[in-house]
Order: C-alpha cells, then sequence, then structure tokens
C-alpha cells in the first residue's frame, strides 16, 4: 500500500468532467488504471487530457472542478 | 463628449487599445479585471481597476452582474466590452443600458438581429447585399432540407444559426452525407449554443475572406474600404492585410458600397464589419456575417485610412455624431497585421504560456505593435494565446512584406514560444508574396513547412 499522486503538467483550469451536462470522469474511492482519463486541463482556450500513470483507487481528488492550477500540483490521490 | 468615465470590460492587448484611445478622448478609464489579471498592463495604465471576481472568465469577464457593479461602484457612465467576451451579447447591451449607462457598440436589438445568421442573411437580402446561395432561413424540417440541399447543389455547408467563429459548421459532399449529418449537427448546435436551428450555404471553393469596416452613428454610415483575411489556420485569421490585392477599383466600390447599405438598413452605431467570400474567379461577392464589434484586425484599417476606428466608436457610443464622412476617407498604401500568439507553430499550436523574460519590440518606420507584454510578467493560461498584433504599413504591399519581415527579425520575447517564425516562413513564400491564396491555402502549406516553424535559438522568437 503506497499512496501516489498525479500531478498536473501545464498550467490552466483543472476540469473534472468532459463537459458541464456530463458526469465527472472519476469520483473519490473509484478504481483506476493506467492510461484513464482522470479530467481536461484548459491553457489557453485549448483542452488537454490528463491521464493517470498509476493503477490503483482514488482516494480523493486535491483540486474542484473549474479550478484554476499551475505546473505540479496535486490534483488526485492514488491508493496502489 | 456626453461621457466622463468608460469602464473596460475586457483584458489583453485590446483592454490596452482602448484604455489609449480612450485617455486621448479626455475620459477617465476604469478597468475591470480578473484576480488573474492583476498585475495586467491594462490595470497599470487605466486610471482606476476594480476586481471583478476569478480566473475563470464565466466568474468574471462574462459576469454582467459583477461588471454592472463595477460600473455602478466607479462612477462610470459607458462600458467598452472589446472582443470576445460579452461584445456580442445582446443581454448584456440592454441590462447596460437599462442601468442608465452608454454601452460602446449598437443596440441590443441590432446586435440579437445581426447575431441570428438566418436573420442576418434575412437583413443583407433586405438590403440587396448578395448573399451565398443557401436556404434563406432556418431549416423546417430535415426531409424538406434534403429537397433543398439538392436544389443548392453540393458540396454543402451546414451552419448553425447561434454558432459563429467557425463553429457549429459541417459539409456534407452529397445527399447521403447529408443525411446524415444534418440531425447531428442540430443536436451539437442544440447542446453547444441552446438554439438547433440550422441553415445550409453553398460551397464556394477557392474563396478569398474580405470584409469591410464600416462606422455608424445610427443615421450617417460610412466605410473604411477591406480587409483581406484569407490565410486562416481552423477558420481562425492568423495574417491579414488592407487593402485587399484581389479586388479591381469596380468591384471594390461594388463591396464597400453594399456594405454601407446594409449598415444603413439596420441603422447601425458604432463600428462594425461586414464579411464577405470573395470568388477571384467570377469576381462575385456573398455576405456571410456581420460583426458588431471591434475587431482584432481594426489597425491595418487604420494605417490605411487614418481614421482612429475606437475614437469614433466610443464617440457614437456616447450619442455623438460621426466626425468624418464618406469623402473624407481616402486609402493609402498598404497595411499587414500579424497575430504574435503564444504557441508553438512548430508543434502543432501548442499553447506556451509562461514569465516574458528579455523583451524587445519592433519599431522604425511604418511599424505598430498593439501588445501587453513587459518585461517579468506572467501570461495568464486562462484566456485566449494572442500576446500581440505585429502591423506594418508601406507605400505597396511588396514593401509591406519586407518591412514585415525585417520587423519580425527585431521582435524578441524570451522564454516564450510564439507564432512569429510561421510570419518569417510565410513572408519568404513565393505564393504569399504574389498573394495568390484563399481561405483553404494556409492549413496544407503548414503541413509541408512544418520544418521552417522551428524557433531558432538568438534568432526571432
Amino acid at each position: 500500500m503506497a499512496i501516489e499522486t498525479i500531478k498536473a503538467m501545464l498550467p490552466g483550469m483543472f476540469y473534472r468532467q468532459p463537459s458541464p451536462e456530463e458526469p465527472p470522469y472519476k469520483n473519490d474511492g473509484d478504481t483506476v488504471a493506467k492510461g484513464d482519463v482522470i479530467g481536461l486541463i484548459e491553457v489557453m482556450k485549448s483542452f488537454h487530457e490528463v491521464k493517470s500513470d498509476v493503477d490503483g483507487t482514488i482516494i480523493a481528488f486535491k483540486v474542484d472542478n473549474a479550478e484554476p492550477i499551475t505546473p505540479g500540483t496535486v490534483l488526485v490521490e492514488v491508493e496502489t | 463628449m456626453k461621457i466622463s468615465k468608460l469602464l473596460i470590460a475586457n483584458r489583453g492587448e485590446i483592454a490596452v487599445r482602448i484604455i489609449r484611445a480612450a485617455q486621448e478622448l479626455g475620459l477617465k478609464t476604469v478597468q475591470a479585471y480578473s484576480e488573474a489579471d492583476s498585475k495586467s498592463l491594462a490595470v497599470q495604465l487605466a486610471d482606476e481597476a476594480i476586481e471583478i471576481g476569478p480566473a475563470a472568465a464565466q466568474k468574471s469577464y462574462l459576469n454582467v452582474s459583477a461588471i454592472l457593479d463595477a460600473a455602478g461602484a466607479a462612477g462610470a457612465d459607458a462600458i467598452h466590452p472589446g472582443y470576445g467576451f460579452l461584445a456580442e451579447n445582446a443581454e448584456f447591451a440592454d441590462a447596460v443600458e437599462a442601468a442608465g449607462i452608454a454601452f460602446i457598440g449598437p443596440t441590443g436589438e441590432v446586435i440579437r438581429r445581426m447575431g441570428d445568421k438566418a436573420a442576418a442573411r434575412q437583413a443583407a437580402r433586405d438590403a440587396s447585399v448578395p448573399t451565398v446561395p443557401g436556404s434563406g432561413g432556418v431549416l423546417e424540417d430535415l426531409g424538406s432540407a434534403k429537397d433543398l440541399a439538392r436544389e443548392i447543389g453540393f458540396p454543402i455547408m451546414i451552419k448553425a444559426t447561434a454558432g459563429g467563429g467557425g463553429r457549429g459548421i459541417r459539409i456534407a459532399n452529397d445527399e447521403e452525407e447529408f443525411s446524415k449529418l444534418a440531425p447531428q449537427a442540430a443536436a451539437e448546435a442544440k447542446a453547444a449554443f441552446g438554439d438547433g436551428g440550422l441553415y445550409l450555404e453553398k460551397v464556394i471553393d477557392d474563396a478569398r475572406h474580405v470584409e469591410v469596416q464600416i462606422l455608424g452613428d445610427g443615421a450617417n454610415f460610412v466605410h473604411c474600404f477591406e480587409r483581406e483575411c484569407s490565410l486562416q489556420r481552423r477558420r481562425q485569421k492568423v495574417w491579414e492585410e488592407a487593402p485587399s490585392m484581389a479586388l479591381t477599383p469596380d468591384v471594390r466600390n461594388a463591396l464597400c458600397q453594399s456594405a454601407v447599405e446594409l449598415a444603413a438598413a439596420v441603422k447601425y452605431r458604432g463600428a462594425g464589419t461586414i464579411e464577405y467570400l470573395y470568388d477571384d474567379k467570377s469576381g462575385d461577392f456573398y455576405f456571410i456575417e456581420m460583426n458588431t464589434r471591434i475587431q482584432v484586425e481594426h489597425p491595418i484599417t487604420e494605417c490605411i485610412t487614418g481614421v482612429d476606428l475606437l475614437a469614433e466608436m466610443i464617440q457614437v457610443g456616447s450619442g455623438e455624431k460621426l466626425s468624418i464622412r464618406q469623402d473624407d476617407i481616402e486609402m493609402r498604401g498598404h497595411a499587414i497585421e500579424v497575430r504574435i500568439n503564444a504557441e508553438d507553430p512548430a508543434n502543432d499550436f501548442m499553447p506556451f504560456p509562461g514569465i516574458v523574460g528579455d523583451l524587445k519590440v519592433p519599431g522604425g518606420p511604418g511599424v505598430r505593435f498593439d501588445h501587453f507584454l513587459y518585461q517579468g510578467y506572467q501570461i495568464p493560461p486562462f484566456y485566449d494565446s494572442l500576446l500581440g498584433k505585429l502591423i506594418v504599413h508601406a507605400e505597396t504591399r511588396e514593401k509591406a512584406i519586407t518591412r514585415l519581415k525585417r520587423a519580425i527579425s527585431e521582435l524578441c520575447v524570451r522564454e516564450l514560444k510564439t507564432t512569429a517564425p510561421l510570419f518569417a516562413a510565410l513572408a519568404d513564400d513565393a505564393e504569399v508574396r504574389s498573394g495568390n491564396f484563399h481561405t483553404k491555402w494556409l492549413e496544407p502549406w503548414l503541413v509541408e513547412n512544418n520544418h521552417k516553424l522551428i524557433q531558432q535559438e538568438g534568432g526571432p522568437s
């Protein structure tokens, strides 16, 4: 049991859902696999997917939907 | 002047441009800004500044009540919306006027009418302005739409009435594709814009994008000639010129006259742009849409006519008459604008926000650089990537391109990646030099010339 983090690689706005009408990509407690999309970062009006680089269970999202972030911001804690 | 204090409800380079125009008119300026823009150049240049909300545009630059509250608190008697954000939002214009504040732009009613693409086409036809052959109004049902599409001929464009800026457009090459794409387009438009209304337009191949700048005070209307903006990537303009090198004097006269007639038909107030497709081969032009705002590329028109479009716009927005008549407006020389974006052209135009290091700005005769940069400024990642507009003016198009090359070689914005290398490469291209292009020309060129777009160490950045 170890706790890993998924960090932002880009500055911008973090979104947890693909569009305002759709459910979040992942919720606290969900399992996550390498390559799963966990959110979007909007940088200068272009959108970039954030993918998990670990397998495990999401403990908690550390950033709310539509919150500004900088590179290195911890987005998610994952128990592996 | 019936107003004394102008609030700027926008950001970036256009906020700086508006502040400069307002200060020259003797107005006090109030810059509305988001948390992310507290250190912006506009905030520093304005007489006052008021924070209107968090970084997300929805909570600040698109927040009508926050902007009205700021105007009230500052005692502003006019609001300039710039471009983008709330500039073409009819409800905003109405709310500003209802609060007893002058909206520097057309009335909400005109914005609403020209913003609805089908209604705008109807207004154009009523003013005898040629439109692209198409459905006329909004499609009633998909069955009769298919009959109509067959009549107009394929390929055909399916467009959302609530769309704009290239969004909500699909192209069907035959009837089968049409049956598949039309329902998708309706569903997408409903989801994106809350309005699933569609209309049809014939595809004009290899057309140029030509647009006419107009000014109106509700009773008097003038044009300031045309701009050509055919060099586009993903339907976004990257390089604009004034005048168009493709028009004969007769076509120019007919085109500009049609724009004035449309402006008069809707009793336009403010600065506006009427966009057309121009078919080189037939010499025909067709109305596409009207933009009821000041546009990014307005400076090239200012260069060739000497008219201060922002000053005129602010004056008519405050209830004054236009200070110029058509006979006063003459065209001189050739101007080119290129958009310096914080994007890496060699890496699929990946956005590149960051901190501005060493900054050297081009200058000398016939060079203007409208921007909001200063050394040490952190470019916020939350808004569009436009850093500035490099504008050159010379006696001829050929000399303007030579001057553009020279100006780009002086520009240095460390350590950002910018679109400057794209323009250095375009200025060297034989087809660009001969003016031989159309709206679909640039994208394939980018694929073939990617190797020319890499930022040189020690060279322009």
